[in-house]
């Protein structure tokens, strides 16, 4: 990659900054089409919304630490399940990655900006009303959404509090948000790259997120239309889901899923390039297998799209279905596997250290494969009869989402933190945060397999004995997991603050076009393009 | 600080916790049961089977690839000053790796594909029985026989509240258990009054959505006598958790002899309308029944919850014309989570607990409802 503009990158940035520095005060934030900022602004959402949501699980998992009820009643531990799950999908993981898309794809590109920058701040903006309204259901008659985050008709229709139309509308403009970011992912990476990045060079996380951005914009319109069916039988007298009328509740659940399946391979593929990323840097080698990454990737987003009624193995599907799903569903883990095998391939034979970016890589690595084999399990439909809706099911999804998808935007930000800031974090204090948050994320969600093979259904505010130790051994893991992540925000804030200035390579091993700009990136990058060879 | 990840250094962890935990945590009754139950049915068990298989599978592919990352992690760091080799790419590997697994899918597929058949052949049953999900209890009608019953939980509510000590089958426990006999095979044909359920039993590996509108299939021939529980598998609402699933395996001989009594339990319970009942008598009923069927939703004071349910206390339903009050009840309210009591309830216990709605909570308005009139109107 090139290196030979840096200096004139640098110096012409610096003059340009005199004259075109960011406003000041607080309309920066309001106006700005700044990449930089929008992607810090989608990060400190994000953040937001994860201990919001964090505090819900811990709500969860003390009304559970012992049988019999204790804090909560049923209904409002039902709003908590609900929320819990709705906030960290559309509010914590998804915005995250959108940070995180927002500050590196036009620095990995050697592009100024994302393409369309107005529309960037709008898909910003229109996030926290959106949770806003959503947050404030809690408020109202009847409590907030809960029926879960799947949100089944006809309990989310007729059965569903009165702030079921609030939910709707939230979601729908969830949706606008990210269809918008989604174009302009894909717009940028089209157009913008520099002269010399060809589509094969692209740094894996920009690969990965091309692909995340056309499943958005392919899935987000059917969730829109889900709710807006949902809307329709509420309101207006229709009946999509109501079999008295002629409908069927099961349709909601196909097109639910039609959205829900590759919505989560959208949690999962942005986080496949972070790590992408960070295991060559600390591995001193290349990544091995590149195009077979690429190759794997668009496969594993292909299959998205056809394998959605595996969490619908119960409904009473055909014979023939339940088989054609059993069998799209096994395959994904051939693509999913390559993946593996691929960054095991990069640390072998390489040169590895061990700081907290790659710790957290590594996690990934073990433990998301941890979810991938419950996954396998799961696939096969006549086994899934018994896990189906149990806390096996719990254990499998947080296991891909949270030493999964949150471990690698906790990566990503220890690993860019000091490309962002200018400063290198305290690493014995991101080292303690990954491994509390590692023992944590272990003591809580292992057990669940346990609990749920053992027979205990999700979503229950309250179970039979013999599901008691284990449920209060998972309780303890998370509220380790919960208060040690205060730790990563006394990380990242003392980053911002103290001086210990990164170097503009940042990481020994560092390779790529975002490397080769100050620390910290100043406010307008690759105002002339870079050239690659 | 370079500690060394590896699933045997995770579950040491877990199991080091686990056992500290043990020792202070106070419910020590449980067990730890860690794996699925075998079950008592041929497919019972060959689901088992399948479970092992896959799972075993994992953790040998698991083995192979985490100890390939744990060899690396340990000998090519920097810090014992490995160098790093230059390769990135072979095609052979690349397929290797493509085609082996495809290979042990192959293998996992075909017996799932013929426990998969079977399970779905629910042909030549030896007895019917339609299962529904009610918010939040089962109805079991027997199609032969007609014996028809409700089954919801037995488990007081002090000992949900932890004001009575938690017995052995805590939340696990019904008031009329289903009844079948061992070694004939029973189709469960699965549907539901109002949200989505699940019927499940674990033993039986029978899970099955209760579709409103919708009937499904499934079967199940238990082998041993005996005892099965299970609870509801699809979130339906605010006691989901609520709504357990007791199955009562039961010799050929026993079966029919049960099914006898319930159906003499069902003549005398029709009777029961006819005879005259007493203000005193409706109450004492009425509330039982309330406490069963409405309290739920409507809370044992009768306040509802503000927003979910509606208040009977003070209602203008409840205080207003009988005849509008029993038509609520009877047939329920469209659009709502009002349940049609006609088929769930007898006359009489329809008669009771509309007789102590209206005389409850300080709104004696001193009404009777006859049972009789109820039975007319049921008609």
């Amino acid at each position: 990659m090139s290196t030979s503009t840096e200096q004139l990158v640098s110096s012409e940035s610096k003059t340009h900054d005199t004259h075109h520095g960011p406003a000041k005060g607080i309309s920066r934030w309001f106006y700005t089409t700044n990449h930089k900022d929008i992607g810090s602004m989608y990060l400190w959402f994000s953040l937001i919304m994860f201990i919001t949501g964090g505090s819900m699980a811990l709500m969860i998992r003390a009304e559970l630490f012992q049988p019999g009820l204790q804090f909560i009643e049923p209904d409002f531990f039902n709003q908590m399940t609900t929320m819990h799950g709705l906030i960290m999908v559309f509010g914590a993981v998804m915005p995250a990655f959108v940070g995180l898309a927002n500050w590196m794809i036009p620095m990995m590109i050697g592009a100024p900006d994302m393409a369309l920058p107005r529309l960037n701040n709008w898909s910003f903006w229109i996030l926290p009303f959106a949770f806003s309204m959503m947050l404030m259901t809690f408020f109202m008659q009847g409590g907030a959404p809960n029926f879960g985050w799947t949100f089944y008709a006809p309990l989310s229709t007729t059965f569903a509090p009165p702030s079921v139309t609030f939910f709707i509308f939230a979601v729908h403009m969830m949706g606008i948000s990210s269809i918008m970011g989604a174009i302009n992912v894909i717009v940028t990476i089209l157009n913008m790259r520099a002269p010399g990045m060809v589509m094969m060079k692209l740094p894996l996380f920009v690969w990965t997120w091309l692909i995340t951005a056309f499943l958005l914009i392919l899935v987000m319109p059917v969730l829109a239309g889900v709710v807006t069916m949902m809307l329709m039988d509420i309101h207006f007298g229709t009946s999509f889901f109501n079999a008295a009328g002629g409908g069927d509740p099961v349709l909601f659940q196909h097109v639910f899923w039609f959205f829900g399946h590759p919505e989560v391979y959208i949690m999962i593929l942005p986080a496949f390039g972070v790590v992408s990323e960070i295991i060559p840097t600390f591995a001193r080698k290349k990544l091995f297998g590149y195009s077979s990454m690429v190759y794997a990737t668009s496969s594993i987003a292909f299959l998205s799209f056809i394998v959605w009624a595996h969490h619908m193995f119960t409904v009473g599907m055909p014979l023939m279905g339940e088989l054609f799903f059993m069998f799209a569903t096994m395959l994904i883990a051939v693509p999913t596997g390559v993946k593996v095998f691929n960054w095991v391939a990069t640390m072998f034979r390489g040169s590895m250290t061990f700081e907290t970016p790659m710790l957290f890589a590594i996690a990934f690595v073990v433990l998301f494969s941890i979810g991938g084999f419950s996954g396998l399990m799961l696939a096969i439909a006549p086994a899934d009869f018994q896990y189906h809706d149990t806390y096996f099911v719990v254990a499998h999804f947080h296991y891909v989402l949270v030493p999964g998808s949150i471990f690698s935007i906790m990566a990503g930000v220890y690993y860019w933190l000091p490309k962002w800031t200018g400063n290198y974090y305290d690493e014995k204090m991101g080292k303690l945060h990954f491994w509390l948050s590692f023992i944590g994320i272990n003591i809580t969600f292992f057990p669940m397999h346990f609990v749920g093979l053992a027979g205990m259904p999700r979503r229950v505010p309250d179970y039979a004995l013999q599901f008691a130790d284990f449920n209060a051994v998972s309780s303890v893991g998370a509220f380790i997991f919960g208060i040690s992540q205060l730790l990563f925000i006394y990380n990242v804030v003392s980053c911002i603050r103290k001086s210990n200035q990164a170097s503009d390579k940042v990481w020994e091993g560092s390779h790529g076009l975002e490397w080769t700009i100050p620390s910290p990136a100043p406010y307008h990058t690759f105002t002339q393009p870079p050239k690659v060879d | 600080m370079n500690l060394i990840l590896s699933a045997k250094n995770l579950t040491r962890s877990c199991y080091a916790l686990v056992t500290i935990l043990y020792f202070t945590v106070s419910q020590a009754s449980a067990d730890w049961q860690l794996n699925m139950r075998e079950g008592v049915t041929e497919i019972s068990r060959a689901v088992y089977d399948l479970h092992m298989v896959i799972f075993w599978i994992c953790v040998i592919i698991a083995v192979i690839v985490f100890g390939v990352m744990l060899y690396s992690v340990i000998y090519h760091r920097k810090s014992r000053g490995a160098k790093a080799h230059n390769f990135h790419e072979n095609v052979y590997v690349e397929i290797a790796w493509t085609v082996i697994p495809m290979v042990i899918l192959i293998g996992m597929a075909i017996p799932a594909t013929g426990t998969l058949i079977k399970m779905y052949d629910a042909k030549e049953a030896d007895i019917d029985i339609q299962v529904t999900g009610y918010q939040w209890k089962w109805r079991y009608q027997y199609l032969e026989s007609g014996v028809d019953f409700f089954s919801s939980l037995a488990t007081p509510a002090e000992q949900i509240s932890g004001e009575a000590e938690k017995t052995e089958n805590y939340l696990l426990e019904v008031d009329n258990p289903l009844v079948i006999p061992v070694g004939k095979k029973i189709r469960f044909l699965i549907t539901a009054n109002d949200v989505i359920h699940s019927w499940w039993v674990p033993d039986f590996a029978v899970k099955k959505d209760a579709i409103p509108g919708f009937i499904n299939e499934s079967w199940a021939v238990a082998e041993e006598p005996g005892i099965y529980r299970g609870q509801c598998a699809e979130l339906c609402g605010k006691d989901h958790g609520f709504m357990p699933i007791v199955v009562e395996v039961k010799s050929e001989q026993d079966y029919q002899t049960w099914i006898k009594q319930q159906q003499l339990a069902q003549a005398e319970k029709a009777k029961s309308a006819e005879k005259r009942w007493s203000l005193d008598e409706l109450m004492v009923t009425g509330k039982e029944v309330y406490d069963k069927s409405c309290a739920a939703c409507h809370q044992a004071n009768g306040e509802g919850i503000p927003g979910a349910f509606p208040a009977l206390k003070g209602s203008p339903i409840v205080q207003g014309d009988p005849a509008a009050h029993i038509d609520v009840v009877l047939n329920g309210k469209a659009g709502t989570a009002m349940q049609a009591f006609r088929d769930q309830l007898s006359a009489a216990e329809i008669a009771a607990v509309i007789t102590y709605e209206r005389n409850a909570w300080g709104d004696s308005l001193g009404d009777i409802i006859s049972p009789s009139k109820i039975a007319k109107l049921k008609q």
